[in-house]
């Protein structure tokens, strides 16, 4: 699935006519798993002699939501910073709708996907900055998928983005103290980093509660709700 | 869409508060210790007096060479003269933090800051 959400990634703008059926549709991920072994070892040789990779429509799915991820990130790595690591994490916003709509191994492919897509597009790919990304989102991602069975009833997107931004902190801080600076100054930047986590989590979070919300009352696909927006954002 | 609170749960506000306490706890954890509020002094590895840093004074401590000025103001100190040749414990200045020390070692005068807790043995810059 790896390989092909990727693909899908990159020819993200040949595929999305050709796939209706992914749009409007929840796509279940027990089937995409099914889909895509059933997808193994179709790679074929087209007349062109080009190797084409089979995807589906989940791929494409997933792919679209780590593009809109990804977007995100890139707008962010345009803010200016007050202190290197203190950033809203937008992109985190996609990763709390996929999991709340599609559960948590489709987000656990968003947010690593965008990890990784955005490593190559910034230009850090496996440079401390990557790996600083990925510790984050592996932290979170281990949280979030604890943090997920709380009762729906009581704890929503809020929670999970507030706990899930308080461990992206946590592992990175942790990468930097073992690997980066092994000092213990760092202590003295870990309060501003909490309460940057608390405020950036818990915006992200209303935002992504303020979306899921909005499609409950609309009944409208997260695909066809934030689909348009990327279209809007590229094409003027 | 008018954007409002109606989307936090009364989960997401007990989180929330706990996200709070944790990081002031944090806060107050991780930045204190660095206020001190006492100096003390020593002389020939004896305790010579410890002063509160509240009140300004000059202090002059004998020693081997002679006497030590010390100086307490705006919660600071400093070894403002020495007999000591190379004079390193007058050039480190100003002590500001708890745990920060400033020796003069052939008149065998020192002065230490102390807080709350005392977090190293000593700072060396």
């Amino acid at each position: 699935m790896a390989e092909n959400a990727m693909t899908a990634l990159l020819t993200e703008n040949q595929g999305q006519g050709s796939h209706p059926q992914g749009v409007g549709r929840a796509v279940p991920v027990a089937e995409a798993t099914t889909a895509t072994h059933r997808g193994k070892g179709q790679t074929t040789l087209d007349s062109a002699s080009s190797i084409t990779l089979a995807t589906t429509a989940a791929d494409h799915h997933v792919a679209r939501m780590a593009a809109l991820a990804l977007g995100l990130s890139v707008l962010e790595a345009a803010i200016p910073s007050p202190l290197p690591g203190v950033k809203p994490g937008l992109a985190n916003i996609v990763t709390l709708i996929v999991l709340a709509r599609y559960g948590w191994r489709t987000a656990a492919w968003v947010s690593l996907l965008r990890v990784l897509a955005g490593g190559l597009l910034m230009g850090n790919f496996l440079a401390p900055g990557f790996f600083l990304s990925l510790s984050g989102a592996l932290c979170s991602l281990a949280v979030l998928a604890a943090s997920q069975h709380l009762p729906q009833r009581w704890f929503g997107p809020v929670t999970h983005s507030i706990f899930a931004a308080f461990a992206h902190i946590a592992g990175q801080l942790l990468l930097v103290y073992f690997w980066l600076i092994p000092h213990v100054g760092l202590l003295y930047l870990v309060p501003i980093f909490a309460a940057a986590s608390l405020l950036f989590g818990t915006v992200n979070g209303l935002i992504a509660a303020h979306y899921l919300d909005a499609q409950k009352r609309d009944w409208v696909n997260i695909t066809t709700a934030i689909q348009p927006r990327i279209n809007t954002d590229v094409h003027g | 869409m008018p954007f409002s609170l109606t989307h936090i749960k009364i989960g997401d506000w007990i989180t929330l508060l706990l996200g709070s306490l944790f990081t002031v706890w944090l806060a107050a954890t991780l930045w204190q210790g660095g206020a001190a509020d006492k100096a003390v002094i020593r002389s020939g590895g004896k305790i010579f007096r410890e002063v509160p840093l509240s009140r300004d004074q000059i202090i002059e401590v004998p020693g081997p060479l002679g006497l030590s000025r010390i100086s307490i103001h705006n919660r600071q100190a400093r070894i403002a003269a020495d007999p000591s040749p190379r004079q390193y414990c007058v050039r480190q200045g100003w002590l500001k933090q708890a745990g920060e020390i400033s020796i003069c070692l052939p008149n065998q005068v020192s002065v230490e800051l102390n807080g709350g807790r005392k977090r190293y043995d000593s700072l060396t810059y």
